[in-house]
């Protein structure tokens, strides 16, 4: 399996502020990575530095086996960033964005408007092709933008949150264009605050928050590390009242049980069900001793 | 569905300053408030410097050929000061990220403004001496003093708007590059523009001959209407050369700060 992001112990402080605090990671070519966690967990940070925007203050990154540090114009050759803000400019229409981003990738006029009829075409946009890209809606901007990002054929994408505030419709169309690229080979690192987004599209999904990688691996793997059901308790009107995960041994349920009962919270009636993404990720980023003594042993 | 390979390697430095001078221009007609702004107003100022204060500055008439030079220059430093917007604009909006992350020099966005805004203002100065002309402006200039004159006009263009750049490169917004670079919008009025030095208080007259705007519209003026030459001309292509270096390193500075990797 060929590597196409290779990343070892890289740290990143803004002033006394760590923002990445020695973060490891693997991505295997043609696969998509969802980097996910909070806002200020450090995600565009390391995307940054992955597309040569930051430099590092230790530890190596390597992209389509190019250094980030040493070799960013080899980096920036085989790469393409599609940030947090679609940032196209507003008053020329998408054809003209994508024949002028196409002649700076090095297409000759003819070709580069042959290839962006091609992209316009692939992602719905024929019909908005002579619009002005300010009434563009947050979806067309964003597919305007993936198309830009296509234009180099690039071997690694970087999508830095790219459905945050789009409605469901035009989240899913995007996540169909990004499965498409994946399938087409290209290797697709995003960052997301949704558990479903990483869930559906990922491949691998790593955990990351206040700079450091608390888990990292398939869904249903993380899905497992939260181990077995979760108790609920809900009052008389079906609201939930309180969750406590279990090891999903019946001494753990009994636990469970017996906490819910310590804690003397009202409540109406017991249900057990199986955990979801959503759980795993509360459990694994939540403000727990267990949970900050891990992370002062990481940072250190 | 026939795919269009991407090419093996990116654009040419030329190509890639051409595209950027087009991008420009481009943005530069599709706002076309700002660009009939940037004629409407200098003429607007012209006709009410030559009809209504002209005859109080001057009563024989003869205003308009003293305030024309002046109004060009006034609407040159208006048509550049939105370059300080733009520049702030792409630096702060994102757009800069993605050209950084492109294996292309990415300065050369500044180039497209630069162009684009010598372009732009030396169509506003056409339009201001048009309608000078018509108003009766009896320029005595023989093809080449217009030559020299136009080029003088540009040579201007070019440092005002390289100091308007480094004006948006040094603004942490567009709002705010649009503060900053409101300033210098003050400096003709504080020339020999509208009326003589000489008739000014000493101590202003004396800041008044020494800016940079006065020995520009002095040598313009001289070029076009055969008033006295004298040491303007030489001081005028100083001043210029001088902005021109003082904000060329000025930005470069900036720009290479703004745009490195932190």
């Amino acid at each position: 399996m060929n590597t196409a992001i290779d990343i070892r112990g890289l740290r990143k402080s803004f002033g006394s502020q760590t923002v990445l605090g020695g973060i490891d990671l693997s991505v295997a070519a043609g696969s998509i990575f969802a980097l996910l966690g909070p806002n200020g967990a450090g995600k565009t940070t390391l995307i940054n530095i992955l597309a040569t925007l930051s430099l590092p203050d230790a530890g190596t990154a390597s992209v389509a086996g190019h250094d980030v540090v040493r070799d960013a114009r080899g980096v920036r050759g085989a790469i393409s960033l599609t940030g947090q803000y679609a940032a196209v400019d507003e008053v020329l229409t998408g054809e003209e964005v994508l024949r002028m981003m196409a002649r700076l990738n090095g297409y000759t006029p003819v070709a580069g408007r042959t290839r962006s009829s091609e992209l316009l075409a692939r992602f719905e946009l024929t019909d908005a092709a002579r619009k002005l890209v300010k009434t563009y809606s947050g979806g067309m901007r964003r597919r305007l933008d993936l198309a830009i990002s296509l234009l180099a054929n690039p071997a690694v994408i970087f999508l830095d949150e790219p459905t945050t505030g789009l409605d469901t419709r035009s989240r899913q169309s995007l996540w169909e264009i990004i499965n498409g690229l994946a399938a087409g080979g290209t290797t697709v690192f995003l960052t997301t605050q949704y558990l479903e987004e990483a869930d559906v599209l990922a491949d691998r999904i790593g955990v990351i928050n206040e700079g450091v990688i608390v888990a990292e691996g398939t869904a249903a793997e993380l899905k497992a590390r939260i181990g077995g059901d979760v108790v609920e308790l809900r009052d008389a009107s079906d609201e939930l009242v309180r969750e406590i995960p279990t090891d999903g041994t019946v001494h753990g349920l009994r636990a469970a049980i017996d906490q819910l009962d310590a804690l003397a919270v009202p409540g109406t009636h017991v249900s057990i069900r199986k955990p979801s993404l959503d759980d795993v990720f509360l459990a694994l980023t939540a403000h727990d001793s267990q949970l900050e003594s891990n992370l002062e042993g990481a940072r250190s | 569905m026939t795919v269009t390979l991407a090419p093996k390697r990116p654009a040419t430095v030329l190509t890639t300053n051409a595209v950027f001078v087009g991008r420009s221009i481009r943005h530069t007609l599709r706002n076309v408030d700002a660009l009939i702004m940037a004629m409407v107003l200098p003429v607007m100022l012209m006709l009410l410097f030559v009809f209504v204060f002209g005859g109080a500055i001057e009563p024989g008439g003869d205003y308009v050929n003293y305030v024309v030079p002046g109004i060009i220059l006034l609407c040159a430093g208006f048509g550049a000061a939105s370059t300080a917007v733009d520049v702030a604009g792409d630096m702060t909006n994102g757009i800069i990220d993605r050209f950084r992350t492109m294996p292309i020099q990415g300065s050369a966005v500044l180039t497209g403004h630069v162009v684009a805004s010598l372009l732009r203002n030396l169509l506003a100065t056409g339009v201001v001496i048009v309608v000078a002309l018509l108003v009766g402006f009896r320029p005595t200039a023989n093809p080449l003093e217009w030559l020299a004159a136009i080029a003088m006009v540009a040579l201007y263009i070019l440092a005002i708007t390289a100091l308007y750049v480094a004006i948006g490169l040094a603004a942490r917004s567009a709002e705010a590059a649009n503060g900053f670079g409101f300033i210098l919008l003050f400096l003709p009025y504080l020339s020999s523009a509208f009326v003589p030095t000489s008739t000014m208080p000493s101590w202003l007259q004396w800041i008044s001959d020494n800016q940079p705007i006065t020995p520009v519209i002095e040598s313009i003026r001289s070029l076009l209407t055969g008033t006295e030459m004298g040491n303007s001309g030489i001081l005028a292509l100083g001043w210029c050369v001088l902005i021109i270096v003082i904000a060329a390193v000025w930005g470069t500075t900036l720009f290479r700060r703004k745009a490195a990797r932190r």
